[in-house]
């Protein structure tokens, strides 16, 4: 099929954490549209959740004051999720990756959130600075879609 | 509220139901009312009830490593069951399942730590 079928959505919010239900529902419910099946919706709802808290505890330090922003585009079969945030970044971000890492033991963190980004989605590209915020790019293949298409 | 947190008194076991959404927000939660049942209660044992989880996510993982070890430090068992296979993909990842005691269901459960005959 030759022709690109693009759809976009942002939406910006409080770094609450009653809001990670709010960024997973409403992130799923767009993504919808390309027909996933449950485990490819349970799988973007979950990275979701845990970008959108890591930015709330980590780039924002559990204070409620900051904006988490998303950011979704569907291009045919294909969802590009990037979760922003404006808080303090991340000083190592290969280090930050490491599988049981986490930088906040005292909070019950399992250090599990960029491992599931990193299986959960087919590309994800972390981009932080020291004082300036974090962004997380990902892109998943939806293949319920693909077989659609075809 | 996204989480419904049921316990029950089981002999010398608490049987803990979670249902609905286990993340950050409500992971605080869990954490602060099975902290207290732990420590002022007489249960030596937690059956940790996941059937009626519709999602989680590793700030779940986060809380049931720590009520595991809060439980092993006192000598007791944390037994989980009925872990769906979203649930159970993470406590792969993240080696969860190597040391957490996982059971079909709550009458297994029970059977293992001896609870019901």
């Amino acid at each position: 099929m030759m022709s690109r079928n693009r759809n976009h959505m942002s939406l910006s919010f409080a770094s609450k954490s009653e809001n990670e239900s709010f960024a997973r529902v409403a992130v799923a419910s767009f993504v919808s549209q390309l027909d996933p099946t449950i485990e490819e919706l349970t799988d973007i709802k979950t990275v979701v959740s845990e970008a959108v808290t890591n930015a709330i505890i980590h780039g924002y330090d559990n204070q409620d004051t900051g904006i988490v922003h998303i950011e979704v585009t569907i291009e045919d079969d294909t969802v590009w999720l990037t979760v922003r945030d404006e808080g303090k970044g991340i000083e190592d971000v290969e280090l930050a990756r490491q599988p049981l890492y986490t930088s906040k033991p005292e909070l019950e963190r399992s250090g599990m959130g960029f491992t599931i980004m990193e299986n959960f989605m087919d590309e994800v590209e972390i981009e932080s600075q020291a004082g300036k915020g974090t962004i997380v790019r990902m892109k998943k293949r939806i293949m319920s879609a693909n077989a659609i298409l075809n | 509220m996204s989480l419904q947190i049921d316990v029950e008194h089981a002999r010398d076991a608490l049987i803990v139901r979670l249902a609905g959404e286990l993340d950050h927000h409500s992971a605080q939660t869990v954490k602060a009312t099975l902290e207290e049942a732990i420590e002022r209660g007489r249960a030596h044992h937690i059956v940790l009830s996941l059937r009626d989880l519709s999602f989680m996510d590793s700030s779940g993982l986060g809380v049931i490593l720590g009520r595991y070890k809060q439980i092993t430090n006192k000598g007791g068992k944390l037994i989980v069951c009925d872990v769906n296979q979203a649930v159970y993909r993470l406590f792969e990842l993240s080696g969860l399942f190597k040391i957490l005691q996982i059971e079909d269901n709550e009458r297994n459960a029970l059977e293992s730590l001896g609870v019901v005959s």
